[in-house]
């Protein structure tokens, strides 16, 4: 409609245009009808024909050729037109618009149907007042004067010409309130909000960043920041190089002072104190190197080496220790005191060593004696088993072997003596006496009874590692090792590194009691031979339907031949692997359970794609007693939530749509003005469109559109 | 000396005011609370059991009428109210909560085929088989006072419907065309026809208001738009729809109440096949109305029961039935989305919870966080087999229950033979046809 409405004013102002200067014909005779375009129709009742306007064409000069010839061509043409449609084509396609435009127009809610399909909560009524405190003038509003009293303050008012009932917002204000719906005023609310807050976090960020004391997170930042200026000087003096020459000043000035003061020479009070325990802790002693090195750096010339550079460096050199220069010592992964704190588990290697040390230095000779026994059983054990490789005879002599400790360990306890316990737990002990009896001075000691070893092989952690889990199968194999059954790491405890003491004997007593107490109960082999028992039942049994003396001689002693074996000894195929298969300390039963299985979800309900999410879903709880009071009021609100005694209207267009209404909003806003301009203004709308109006409108009225 | 003694801190547990709530110290750590799993299961196992004993849905039967109630319809800005029209010609006004009837009317003679509710609330509209509309307003009379319409206008045919405009001055009422009046003038401002003789229902969209839908006697539903000048569509199905009802909350979408036992939810954008199809009525569905959030709706049928279905989903959340209640001709959810009012042939209205187990009335902070972890809890394990069994039960009658078995009987049957056919012709001459598809005749342009 716009467009036909503008091509005809454009068609208009054509005509207008085209003849400014030509002057009009005059009318001679007087005639009953005067047509504005120059065509008389003589008579009064006479039409105009279609040749008597394009008689006209053809004198005006103005129109072009083409159009004149195409008048004349259809002049000559004698073809008639077609028929109109019938009434029921026409209603239908009048009704296939109609419906098009329908739809198009109820596409609109789309989005909003599908926000609401999708919303976690919604409350109705979906309009709600806000709860806010109102401006006086809306209480008001209603307000009519009543008493006397009233009546004269009002009536004193209106003398005074003061404004009575002040409008809350000028049409204007509305207007603008309007345009914005209440998603955008949202969204953009929501925004500024986001907007704040991350500034906030900003602000808050710089502020603790800055608040830290941590000298060393200082320095990790200023090196970055140097490292980042370094690279950013580079471009620099590419692209700007007045600022580089002006940032080349500031360096030079920097690196005057370093060379003006002792700073970074290792001559301060915390470099004499790091240079004392530089000899044991490397830490101190990178630090003061990387003192050094910052001295260096900063007193490095930028442009041209000099002479006076490497004196300084000299300089600097001499200031630091010797021993800064020392090699570094390597480091046992094995030996707790280079680490500077308590290992957990210590590889088997370091145990061996650690015990012969410990035999040599406090053991008698007959534990000498039997500790040498044990250890050339277990080497010949560990040659039989070699001969045995298969799992299962492991598993039994495992067992067997177990049976067979835990009675040399009660024979033992009959003896009565101290030191029989079990292999590990002697082990652990002893490393950890080391540990408790040390002191500096004894330290010192055993870095040099670590350190040659470690000297001889650079690679010592790597190897000492493999070895340590190279060595324990053929080790561990031989007795029931805790650590295999029971995979499950302990805990470690870090303890502050203290000397505390113990009397060994006191412990030591305790654990032969506990011992003594449960000397007859094997727990692991019931268990291991348990789950033996169970892994065997769940096996698939070979069934046996050889008929003896079927079709061959039968009698005591025959065994059925090999054909008839293969034939009718029925091998079912393997179960599933089990579920406890990798787990040694578990058994898990695989049976259905009826009692069970009614309480269970036999299929995959529809929303879940996999099992694990649906699990996933069953497995976080919402109660308040897993959960905090905001997540169970949060996880658990309710999807629609309706006011008591509410009246709940259905949605209103204006209200969510705004698009539709804006038009509509400007007639009315229209309306507050003077009926001339009105008038003006209708006749535009007529031929125009309501956009062009309206900045047509705010220049008239000076009005911000 | 010093003596020890056990202390605590005064600010752990004294509270600053009266007023404050009790410091309950808590300790969330997993391992105190074990079996987590178990025990929700539990927990919503016990809920959901609550849930069915706490479900009594039927709150009040207001009688007084001397035949069938043939339309109710709620008061536009008073939750408290509503009229009610019998076939014998007579309106009534009703006080909920006192559960009484304030004023009769004799509006009509014969039926009264429709009433509606202006949407000020200042008065009403009633149609009848005398072929008048009547607007009546929504005060009593003074005492002595005659009972009479504020306007009567007289038509030339029956009228078997009417609904009034959202927002204006207009109302529509259906009967041999479906016209459209201006409540100042005494002959509609326009009125549509489309080949057919005879309307049962016709309906404003609440939202879109200018847009219109009826349900005509050759089966079908027609679209109208009251800007234009002729109707938008129609959508004929294999049996004719009673009444239809619009989603208030989505503009698109409406439900009409079938004959042939179903209801079914179409966008109207896309007639061709229903959204959804809703099954489990066992004879015809003779209304059909949204809850005001448009989450779900409910149906009266001809099977003497009620039912509530989840806009989205083809089976029945609910069903309501007493033993004295006969054929259910009209249904009207509450404005507040709390009750269900239901007229029925034995000159009944009976007032029903929308939400069968829920408490009515206030509820404390405790009680309503309770209840809403149990929801949570239903339909966190809704798909477990004994919570699914206890919360599906319902009970039916007798003669409900094995119509029931018999139509899944037909149906199946149905499906049988319709696969045996398939089976033993050309391929692809029998087409497979979803449930949806297989209710659409055609969508005339």
């Amino acid at each position: 409609m716009q467009n036909e409405n503008l091509v005809q004013i454009s068609f208009f102002n054509q005509l207008m245009l085209v003849h400014p200067r030509k002057k009009q014909n005059e009318r001679s005779e007087a005639s009953v009808q005067v047509s504005e375009y120059f065509v008389n129709a003589e008579g009064t009742g006479d039409k105009v024909n279609l040749s008597d306007l394009l008689g006209t064409v053809e004198k005006t000069s103005g129109a072009s050729n083409k159009t004149k010839k195409q008048l004349r061509n259809l002049q000559s043409s004698k073809e008639t037109l077609e028929l109109p449609l019938n009434k029921q084509q026409t209603e239908k396609i009048q009704r296939g618009i109609a419906y098009e435009k329908t739809t198009a127009e109820v596409s609109c809610w789309k989005n909003i149907i599908l926000q609401n399909q999708k919303a976690e909560q919604m409350v109705f009524p979906l309009n709600q007042e806000s709860s806010g405190p109102k401006r006086v003038e809306q209480v008001v509003a209603g307000w009519k004067v009543q008493t006397p009293l009233e009546q004269e303050i009002f009536r004193l008012l209106h003398g005074s010409r003061q404004p009575v009932n002040d409008p809350v917002l000028t049409p204007v204000e509305e207007q603008s309130l309007k345009a914005m719906s209440l998603e955008e005023a949202k969204i953009r609310r929501a925004e500024l909000q986001k907007a704040r807050a991350l500034q906030s976090y900003y602000e808050a960020k710089a502020k603790r960043e800055k608040k830290i004391k941590s000298k060393k997170y200082h320095k990790v930042q200023n090196k970055a920041k140097r490292k980042d200026f370094l690279k950013q000087f580079d471009e620099m003096v590419k692209t700007n190089p007045e600022g580089a020459l002006e940032e080349l000043k500031k360096m030079e000035l920097s690196r005057m002072e370093e060379r003006m003061s002792l700073k970074h020479q290792n001559s301060g009070k915390w470099a004499k104190s790091k240079a004392i325990m530089a000899k044991y802790d490397d830490s101190a002693r990178k630090a003061m190197q990387e003192q050094l090195q910052m001295n260096k750096d900063l007193t490095q010339k930028m442009v041209v080496p000099s002479d006076d550079e490497h004196e300084s460096i000299e300089e600097g050199l001499e200031t630091v220790p010797d021993f800064v220069n020392d090699p570094e010592t390597v480091i046992d992964p094995v030996n707790p005191w280079m680490r500077g704190q308590l290992t957990h588990e210590e590889p088997e290697i370091s145990c061996v060593t650690a015990e012969e040390v410990q035999t040599a230095e406090e053991e008698n000779e007959e534990e000498e004696i039997i500790g040498e026994f044990e250890r050339k059983r277990k080497l010949r054990q560990a040659d039989e088993e070699d001969l045995i490789p298969t799992e299962e005879e492991r598993k039994k002599i495992r067992t067997i072997l177990s049976l067979f400790v835990s009675t040399r360990e009660g024979s033992n306890q009959t003896r009565g003596g101290l030191n029989t316990a079990g292999e590990e737990d002697e082990e652990g002990l002893l490393s950890e006496g080391q540990i408790r009896v040390r002191s500096i001075e004894d330290l010192e000691v055993l870095d040099e009874v670590v350190e040659p070893r470690a000297i001889e092989e650079p690679s010592a952690p790597q190897t000492a590692a493999a070895e340590a889990t190279s060595e324990p199968p053929h080790k561990k194999k031989r007795e029931i090792n805790l650590k295999e059954v029971l995979t499950k790491e302990a805990k470690a405890v870090r303890l502050p590194f203290l000397p505390t003491v113990v009397d060994e004997e006191e412990r030591d007593e305790q654990i032969s009691i506990i011992k003594e107490a449960f000397a007859g109960d094997d727990v692991i082999s019931d268990f291991i031979k348990d789950k033996s028992r169970q892994e065997a039942a769940g096996r698939p049994a070979v069934v046996d339907l050889t008929l003896p003396g079927w079709g061959e001689w039968g009698g005591v002693g025959l065994k059925p031949p090999r054909w008839k074996r293969k034939r009718f000894r029925i091998k079912t195929a393997p179960p599933p692997p089990r579920q406890d298969q990798k787990l040694p300390d578990v058994i898990i039963s695989e049976k259905r359970t009826a009692s069970v299985a009614s309480h269970q979800v036999s299929q995959l309900p529809f929303p879940f794609q996999n099992t694990a999410q649906f699990e996933s879903s069953i497995r976080t709880p919402i109660g308040s007693t897993w959960n905090t009071q905001t997540v169970v009021k949060n996880m658990t609100k309710p999807k629609v939530v309706t006011k008591l005694g509410a009246i709940i209207e259905p949605m209103v267009k204006e209200d969510f749509i705004k698009s539709k209404t804006t038009a509509a909003g400007d007639l009315v806003f229209l309306s507050n003005y003077p009926k001339k301009i009105n008038f003006i203004i209708f006749f535009l709308l007529q031929t125009l469109s309501s956009i062009f109006v309206v900045s047509l409108l705010g220049c008239l009225l000076n009005v911000p559109t | 000396m010093k003596v020890k003694v056990l202390c605590r801190n005064p600010d752990d547990y004294v509270r600053e005011t009266t007023r404050d709530i009790q410091r309950v110290p808590r300790n969330y750590d997993p391992t105190l609370h074990p079996f987590e799993v178990p025990r929700e299961y539990t927990r919503a196992l016990n809920a959901t059991k609550l849930e069915r004993v706490f479900a009594k849905p039927f709150v009040a039967s207001l009688d007084g009428h001397r035949d069938g109630i043939s339309c109710i319809t709620k008061h536009a800005k008073s939750l408290s109210t509503i009229i009610s029209g019998a076939c014998d010609g007579e309106v009534k006004v009703w006080n909920l909560p006192r559960q009484e009837c304030l004023r009769t009317v004799q509006a009509h003679e014969g039926f009264v085929r429709g009433i509606c509710s202006r949407f000020c609330g200042t008065s009403f509209f009633t149609v009848g088989d005398d072929k008048t509309i009547k607007q009546w307003n929504w005060e009593a009379p003074g005492y002595g006072v005659r009972e009479e319409p504020i306007n009567t206008i007289l038509g030339k045919a029956v009228f078997t419907g009417i609904d009034h405009h959202q927002r204006e001055g207009t109302f529509v009422t259906c009967g041999q065309t479906v016209d459209i009046w201006d409540e100042q003038r005494s002959s509609p401002i326009r009125s549509f026809s489309w080949g057919v003789d005879s309307f049962s229902c016709v309906r404003y969209n609440p939202v879109e208001t200018e847009l219109l839908a009826s349900c005509a006697s050759d089966r079908s539903v027609v679209l109208y738009d009251t800007r234009e000048s002729a109707p938008l569509r129609k959508v004929i199905m294999q049996l004719r729809s009673n009444t239809l009802c619009w989603n208030p909350m989505e503009a698109y979408y409406f439900t009409c109440a079938n004959e042939d036992y179903n209801l079914y939810t179409y966008d109207i954008r896309h007639l061709d096949v229903p959204v959804t199809v809703h099954m489990d009525h066992v004879s015809a569905v003779l209304d059909v109305d949204y809850s005001p959030t448009g989450r779900e709706f409910v149906s009266a049928s001809f099977d003497k029961t009620i039912r509530i279905f989840p806009k989205d989903k083809g089976h029945s959340r609910e069903v309501y039935h007493t033993k004295r209640m006969q054929h259910v001709i009209c249904v009207r959810w509450s404005a507040d989305n709390k009750y269900v009012l239901s007229g029925s042939d034995e000159m009944n209205i009976r007032l029903w919870k929308a939400n069968a187990s829920e408490k009515l009335g206030l509820l404390s902070a405790r009680e309503k966080a309770a209840t809403h972890y149990n929801k949570k809890l239903i339909e966190k394990f809704q798909h477990h087999p004994q919570v699914r069994r206890i919360a599906r039960h319902r009970h039916l009658p007798g003669d409900i229950l094995k119509q029931k078995r018999e139509l899944r009987e037909m149906r199946e049957a149905r499906r049988r033979k319709e696969q045996n056919v398939r089976k033993h012709s050309k391929p692809g001459s029998v087409p497979l046809l979803t449930e949806k598809e297989k209710h659409v005749v055609a969508v005339v342009e």
